[in-house]
């Protein structure tokens, strides 16, 4: 690890036990991801049946009910997500920071991005009756929402990626170089594939549901038409991730595998693989019952989504442990020596010859300005000793209520220390000026 | 500092804070704190007046605070964490394992604020019918929550001031001893009376701006609504200047408790007086236009309510700047600097220099032929988290001021730098050794005359520490 920069990290102890941070972190950070898949892929899912409804009117409908959806979706993604942001902020402190500045522009940029795509979306959605005549300009405003929205979380991946590698930062300047990181993009094609299975299955389960009025919100449609339909999105979109999930799996740099990781991996594999033979049982069986097995479905996709998270998590833990060994023993080698050189200032001190009130007084309120030959902001003590040579008061009065002169700023008023002091530092700066 | 130095040197990187944190306070009080509850009162009067006309407006009004507050609003308020996070990591990071509970609190306020809103405006139509007294209610419940975040979030503005009794132990946690007394500080009390008002007053105004919008001139709505708000402006107006007058009373007590010399600043003597003149012009703005929309509505412009908003960010600004004169030199008192170095390891760059103790710059040692590149980086190190080379409140400018004539001399400079914070109390010391210090001269001086930029590791990367 040659041209891997080890900082030190920072002295302060976490506010709570490591281990109950990092699984409040996976944790919290899974729910917001819930949401942010809900908004993501409602963004998306809306576009494209809009467009299908330009042909097919009831699609246009379909479209709308999803765009409605992502107005509560989209803003409990954000609120969700501060909780996370601040876990990651203390369970890894120097990683993610070091990310962050090193891509700060794009960084920085999430925060106008993320306001631009929520007006963007509002836009689309309250202009749907009024633009009715004028869909081309309709679906332009969702189009640049949609992209947004597809670029935004190449941002967050390119950080939490960038983090989990020290020996590649000296490479990285800027969100660029960040993402082409070798496995930025097979794992960004991974997410964007759930996001559409997520939110597929979150439309199954809300257009499915009992109180939902099919009929007047979505005429045209059956209750089973819709959920063979948002089904069928899930399952093809999972399907691909049997290509996506591998190649993302064996681009990751090979040091944060371990048992452990592959482990959780195939735990969730093999809930998916479930999941997969469930929803196509659903799907086949295209009868009035499609859905019946709906929160079976939800539970084992759930039991994917928590591996692959603990997988994930744990692959970072393996991965960052080397450098995180060594930030820990620079941290205390730190910590050590400041205390060592602490302790010598305490025993120089003793040392140096004390000095009188007057001296200490001029160099903390004035030898910033006045040096004893040159001229800094104000006079140089010679000049200040022709002036008032014996007559220590003079200085007194004069910076209790000094006046301008010449160029440069105006001595500010020293009133505030007293005739006392004035006066030790008034007689010192004489004498220093005299030897 | 041991990160990659995140660095805008043309802006400056506390500006980009100070954007996002306006933008944020503009939005939050008069469009969340204060137009919830008069939305809710609208919404209450047009039900007992049966008028749906006025009820209408109120969803309107509504409609607009809803978009801003959950796009701009929400959006500016996870800004401050990622501005304020890229700028200094040792402060964000510091104070979140310092007051972590608190701001955990906080979210779960906020998490429930932000369901509320979204409850609140969306099920206005479909609770109108049947439900209208109960969707009432809702409205009243959200404004104790946005009244609560503010509540709160003012608070842990407080104890970042002053973070109390708290005393940091190495890798060992102790942060709340001193919580509650830093919570309630001095200035806790007026701050809060003080925004309460002045979120409520200015909700009125901003209602009176949107009513020109949704309604007709010649519409009796536009009358009794404008007169309607003038009213509620003028109602909460004595109270925001009782407040703010009892807030800027409070500042100089204990601005002496905390920070004897800064009061004798000349930035502090110029601007403390200035706050009072703002908060008069305001109270006058404020009653001529309330005045103006009870008796003849018609002749109010709209544009000239804009005024009463730039002169509120300029009253809110000011007292904000409270909050920097006090924390200051400090983020966390006698424990981190501003520039995000603790106080404890100065003995050590003192003796031995800060450069080999920083990871992400490229000169380890300064040495005869690396100079300005070692000045630079110190530059990055000591001064970047507040100054910049050449623009917003650059070294350039600062030294202009107190030099304005001739080629610098280092001895000038560097005298200056060594006992700076004494007489610019809110300054830290500079960290680094003698040799440090020349490096740093020679490259401020090198660039006394031209007009360069440094880059920051968001685009220039960095070379490892060797």
């Amino acid at each position: 690890m040659n041209q891997v920069p080890v900082p030190h990290d920072l002295e302060l102890q976490l506010p709570l036990p490591e281990g109950l941070l990092k699984i409040l972190l996976v944790l919290l950070f899974l729910i917001h991801i819930l949401f942010v898949n809900f908004m993501v892929g409602g963004v998306t899912l809306s576009f494209i049946f809009e467009i299908i409804g330009l042909k097919n009117k009831k699609y246009d409908a379909l479209a709308r009910e999803i765009s409605g959806t992502v107005t509560v979706n989209k803003s409990l993604a954000i609120v969700l997500g501060v909780a996370p942001l601040l876990a990651i902020n203390l369970a890894y402190t120097t990683y993610f920071y070091s990310a962050t500045s090193l891509t700060g522009i794009a960084w920085m940029m999430v925060i106008p991005a993320v306001t631009i795509a929520f007006l963007l979306t509002y836009i689309h959605k309250y202009t749907w009756d009024k633009l009715e005549n004028n869909k081309f300009l309709h679906l332009t405003f969702a189009f640049m929402g949609l992209i947004l929205f597809w670029t935004i979380p190449l941002i967050f991946l390119s950080n939490v990626n960038l983090m989990l590698f020290p020996s590649r930062w000296t490479e990285v300047h800027g969100f660029i170089p960040a993402v082409l990181l070798q496995n930025v993009i097979p794992r960004y094609l991974h997410f964007m594939l759930a996001t559409i299975a997520v939110s597929s299955l979150f439309a199954v389960g809300w257009f499915g549901r009992k109180k939902f009025d099919v009929n007047k919100h979505l005429p045209g449609f059956s209750r089973e038409e819709i959920k063979y339909n948002f089904y069928l999105i899930a399952f093809i979109a999972t399907l691909m991730q049997f290509i996506a999930g591998p190649l993302l799996l064996f681009t990751l740099p090979v040091y944060g595998i371990s048992i452990t990781v592959y482990g959780f991996i195939l735990l969730g594999v093999l809930a998916a693989v479930l999941f997969m033979f469930l929803v196509w049982y659903e799907i086949r069986d295209n009868k009035k019952t499609i859905g019946r097995f709906f929160w079976t479905v939800i539970l084992l996709l759930t039991g994917t989504v928590i591996s692959m998270a603990f997988g994930r998590h744990y692959y970072r833990e393996r991965a960052i442990e080397p450098h995180r060994q060594l930030v820990e023993t620079k941290t205390q080698e730190l910590y050590w020596k400041s205390e060592a050189a602490r302790t010598r200032l305490r025993m120089g001190i003793s040392k140096e010859p004390a000095k009188s009130a007057g001296q200490a007084g001029f160099e903390k309120n004035c030898a910033v300005c006045h040096a004893k030959e040159t001229v800094l902001v104000g006079p140089s003590l010679n000049e200040i000793f022709e002036l008032y040579e014996d007559y220590p008061e003079g200085i007194v009065e004069w910076s209790k209520a000094p006046e301008v002169k010449r160029g440069g700023p105006v001595m500010p008023s020293f009133a505030h220390l007293g005739d006392e002091e004035l006066l030790e530092i008034g007689k010192y700066m004489l004498k220093a000026a005299a030897e | 500092m041991d990160f990659p130095l995140f660095h805008l040197d043309f802006i400056g990187n506390r500006m980009l804070i100070a954007l996002t944190a306006i933008i944020h306070v503009i939005v939050n009080h008069p469009m969340a704190v204060g137009a919830v509850p008069l939305a809710a009162l609208l919404e209450w009067i047009a039900r007992r007046r049966n008028n749906p006309q006025l009820d209408k407006l109120a969803y309107n009004f509504t409609f607009v605070i809803f978009i801003i507050t959950t796009s701009l609003g929400a959006l500016t308020g996870v800004g401050i964490w990622f501005t304020t996070a890229l700028v200094n990591p040792d402060a964000i990071g510091s104070l979140l394992r310092v007051f972590f509970w608190a701001w955990f609190s906080e979210w779960i306020v906020f998490v429930i604020e932000v369901c509320m809103i979204m409850v609140y405006f969306l099920t206005w139509k479909s609770m109108s019918l049947k439900h209208k007294s109960r969707h009432i209610a809702i409205g009243v419940f959200l404004s104790f929550f946005s009244w609560l975040t503010m509540a709160i979030i003012t608070g842990i503005l407080g104890f970042m001031m002053n973070t109390g009794n708290w005393v940091p132990y190495i890798r060992e946690w102790s942060a709340n001893s001193g919580l509650f007394t830093a919570f309630f500080n001095p200035l806790y009390l007026p701050q809060l009376v003080f925004r309460t008002p002045f979120a409520l007053m200015t909700a009125g105004l901003f209602f009176m701006f949107l009513t020109f919008f949704f309604t007709k001139k010649e519409d009796d709505l536009r009358h009794k609504t404008v007169r309607y708000l003038s009213a509620w402006t003028l109602v909460w107006l004595p109270l925001t200047a009782l407040a703010g007058y009892w807030y800027w009373k409070s500042i100089p007590s204990f601005m002496a408790s905390n920070a004897p010399i800064a009061m004798t600043t000349q930035d502090y003597t110029s601007w403390y007086p200035t706050i009072l003149v703002i908060l008069q012009v305001l109270v006058i703005f404020v009653i001529l236009i309330s005045l103006l929309g009870i008796i003849r509505s018609r002749w109010l412009p709209r544009v000239v309510l804009l005024v009463p908003f730039i002169v509120s960010i300029a009253l809110l600004g000011s007292y904000e700047r409270v909050r920097e004169f006090v924390r200051k030199p400090f983020v966390i008192k006698d424990y981190l600097y501003a520039n995000g170095l603790r106080v404890d390891h100065y003995p050590l760059y003192k003796e031995g220099g800060i450069l080999p103790y920083a990871s992400f710059v490229s000169t380890s040692q300064v040495t005869e032929s690396n100079q300005l590149q070692a000045g630079q980086d110190i530059f990055m190190l000591t001064c970047s988290r507040c100054h910049t080379v050449g623009g917003l409140n650059s070294v350039n400018k600062k030294f202009k001021k107190l030099f304005p004539n001739g080629v610098w001399k280092k001895e000038q400079l560097s005298s200056f730098i060594t006992n700076m914070h004494n007489i610019r109390p809110f300054m830290p010391p500079f960290p680094g050794n003698d040799r440090e210090l020349d490096a740093l001269t020679a490259f401020i001086i090198e660039n006394q005359d031209r007009n360069i930029r440094v880059e920051g590791a968001q685009t220039a990367g960095f070379t490892k520490n060797e």
